[in-house]
């Protein structure tokens, strides 16, 4: 059993607090996904997690065991790093092996092992390669295997695909994404791309500046972001977000106005909306449509529209000049300046207190 | 190609001029100077023409004999000893000034070793140089690796992140800076029999048992005390040259090692030392050069003696070039020196080449 539970977990560098307080419950087997935007900690996290980085207060404990000042061996963790962090002098064989030969174990067991590695990944024909006679993507398959042939509990991955080209990266995300189902192991993954956040998490852990913001699984964090953080990182494109006037708050229901759409009612979900105060609505884009259900109107015109075949992406500015995005899932034609009245269904659109 | 290299590229011509100039005059055209007054008879300063003597140098300087002395015998056959049981044998003079050996001529005895009753004596024209050789080659092979590791260890000690860890390597750099001239002025002081820093320090650690040593004035202590301080001096410089290389190991390689498990040893053997490999070489090949090239140590501090127990190459060269006047004597051993530094780097840098 690997749980990996985090309770007021901090760190600082001096004065400075970079982890700020976060509790997190990882569940055995579980696939954990800590995204945020640049500087949010959440690299750091991992390296805590690791033992790589010193804990500076708080609790964490590993198979309901306390790991904070035990090292990343006997913590039973295996990471791979976003340079991949193989050893160039090594061939793939003695890379995958690395941990084996630390440990001092028999020639034969490593052949296993290797072999058993370089199966599950498909590389099999590569090992007697060196490091610099392979290619990102196989790279990162080495740092891959040299962290699975320990058979760890817990697998941390910094970043791991972010030195890859697109098309690559997709390919990966969908391995490791069948690796979890494999192994069946803890996995624990850092990432500032929302996709492989949305495509790989059981658990998302949204972060910034040192707080956490929400953890909830994939879906869950799309159709309910508690805050206008979460809902404007995740979905692209990014949320649209209005500002409106609250005319009437009715229990869970706030009627609110905004110049260029007419007043629709919406669920407060028991957030501070004050009446006569200004508020946030948030709508994504996919939401919007062209061709007239729904509650909701906002009228506007196209300034670029761009066609993608299954989709459209409309950029509009409303009658007062805010910004709007709209995605169509059908290819659709719109001139520029085109006058456009888009409906939408209240339920679908989240409402937040300004923020601050 | 070639008329790119040489006519429209006159910018870049003109910067190298410089350097190539000085290049040429102070080591290309000396070096082929010496090599053609290595095989003429040519004085600093001569009356007489100078004649093209073709090996004759080389001949006269490397010149080697072993005679085989058999013991000398009483009328009966018996083995004539002295008091102590040692045999007496025929003195090697009465062969090398005997007109029936010509090929002798000229040559004394450099050192002997007894196979049974035999005695096997091996002359040389040129004594001297021979022992310069011997001092050249210990030098080298003592200096090199000690020098090398000593620096390596500094490096890896200055390698940390310590709070005025700067200081240190300012201090073990120090010594570099200062001319090797000032430095051997100092050291004299400190190997000085009556009074020196050494004795004086020895004497003190062992509460008086120590009896003073004239370091520079006895034939066993002479070099080796040469020795000690010419690897003080100079093993800042290759520290630093370490330091370079350990920087541009990926601190990710010592992360991946740590998760890993790997002891401090651990990572020594399988990241820090595959990372330095072409340090090591730079490292092995800069002080063999510059061991061989050892000079003014030797001028400042022994000027060759005691017992020609610290002659050297170079310094014989000098001695004889400018000292005897015996220039064409002084170019033929720096030829021999270049030709064993040659032979020395390439067999290193095949030694310590990347085995694909």
């Amino acid at each position: 059993m690997a749980d990996v539970s985090l309770k007021e977990i901090r760190k600082s560098y001096g004065a400075v607090d970079v982890i700020k307080g976060v509790d997190i419950d990882i569940k055995d087997g579980e696939f954990c996904v800590f995204v945020g935007p640049s500087g949010c900690g959440k690299s750091t996290l991992l390296r805590m997690i690791a033992g790589l980085e010193d804990i500076s207060g708080g609790t964490l404990s590993i198979g309901g065991r306390v790991v904070n000042d035990i090292t990343p061996k006997e913590r039973g963790v295996g990471m791979v790093f976003q340079s991949y962090a193989i050893f160039p002098h090594m061939t793939v064989r003695e890379n995958i092996a690395f941990g084996l030969t630390i440990s001092g174990a028999s020639r034969a067991e490593k052949d296993a092992k290797v072999q058993d590695a370089a199966r599950i990944l498909q590389m099999e024909h590569l090992l007697d390669r060196r490091p610099s006679q392979l290619s990102g993507g196989q790279r990162q398959r080495v740092a891959i295997g040299r962290a699975i042939v320990r058979k760890p509990n817990v697998f941390l991955f910094d970043e791991p695909l972010s030195n890859l080209d697109a098309a690559l990266r997709m390919d990966m995300r969908m391995e490791i994404g069948k690796l979890h189902r494999q192994l069946d192991a803890t996995m624990i993954y850092v990432t500032h791309d929302q996709v492989e956040a949305m495509t790989l998490a059981d658990k998302i852990v949204v972060l910034k500046e040192g707080h956490v913001m929400q953890i909830g699984a994939p879906m869950d964090l799309y159709h309910n972001p508690e805050n206008l953080f979460v809902a404007g990182f995740l979905g692209a494109p990014s949320m649209n977000f209005l500002t409106v006037d609250v005319l009437d708050v009715q229990g869970q229901e706030a009627k609110v106005a905004h110049p260029a759409m007419d007043p629709v009612v919406l669920n407060t979900k028991g957030r501070a909306i004050i009446k006569g105060s200004h508020a946030v609505m948030g709508l994504r884009p996919q939401y919007l449509s062209a061709d007239g259900k729904g509650a909701g109107l906002v009228e506007g015109k196209v300034v670029v529209a761009e066609r993608l075949g299954s989709e459209t992406v409309a950029d509009l500015v409303l009658r007062d000049g805010t910004n709007l995005m709209a995605t169509f899932s059908e290819d659709r034609v719109f001139t520029p300046d085109q006058a456009v009245a888009l409906r939408f269904d209240p339920a679908a659109a989240h409402l937040f207190p300004p923020e601050g | 190609m070639s008329s790119k290299l040489t006519t429209s590229n006159r910018a870049g011509w003109a910067f190298a001029a410089p350097g190539i100039v000085l290049i040429a005059t102070f080591i290309i055209v000396p070096f082929f100077f010496a090599f053609a007054l290595s095989l003429t008879n040519q004085r600093l300063i001569s009356p007489n023409p100078t004649q093209y003597v073709g090996l004759q140098n080389y001949r006269d300087m490397l010149s080697l004999s072993v005679l085989q002395l058999a013991p000398e015998r009483d009328a009966a056959g018996q083995i004539l000893r002295d008091a102590d049981g040692t045999p007496s044998y025929p003195r090697v003079r009465d062969i090398t000034r005997n007109p029936d050996f010509p090929q002798y001529r000229g040559m004394r005895e450099w050192f002997r070793v007894h196979l049974g009753d035999t005695a096997h004596v091996v002359i040389a024209r040129d004594v001297v140089f021979m022992k310069a050789l011997v001092n050249t080659v210990t030098f080298v092979l003592v200096v090199a690796p000690v020098q090398g590791g000593l620096a390596l260890i500094l490096a890896l000690l200055v390698n940390q992140k310590l709070r005025g860890i700067t200081v240190f390597r300012a201090v073990y750099f120090m010594p570099v800076v200062v001319s090797i001239v000032v430095v051997s002025l100092l050291w004299r002081f400190i190997y000085s029999p009556d009074g020196g820093l050494l004795n004086n320090l020895l004497s003190g650690l062992t509460f008086g048992a120590f009896q003073p040593v004239n370091w520079l004035g006895n034939p066993d202590t002479a070099l080796p005390a040469i020795m000690g301080m010419s690897i003080w001096q100079a093993v800042g410089f290759h520290m630093v040259i370490w330091l370079s290389g350990l920087q541009t190991i990926s601190p990710t390689l010592y992360e991946a090692a740590e998760i890993e498990g790997a002891s401090k040893w651990q990572t020594f053997r399988y990241v820090t030392w595959p990372g330095l490999r072409h340090t090591a070489v730079l490292v092995l090949i800069v002080i063999t050069m510059q061991a061989f090239a050892l000079f003014a140590q030797i001028d400042v501090m022994t000027r060759g003696g005691p017992l020609d127990s610290t002659q050297t190459l170079v310094f014989q060269a000098v001695e004889r070039g400018y000292g005897k006047q015996d220039i064409s004597g002084g170019a033929t051993i720096s030829v021999v020196l270049f030709l064993i530094v040659l032979t020395i780097s390439l067999v290193q840098r095949w030694l310590t080449r990347e085995r694909a």
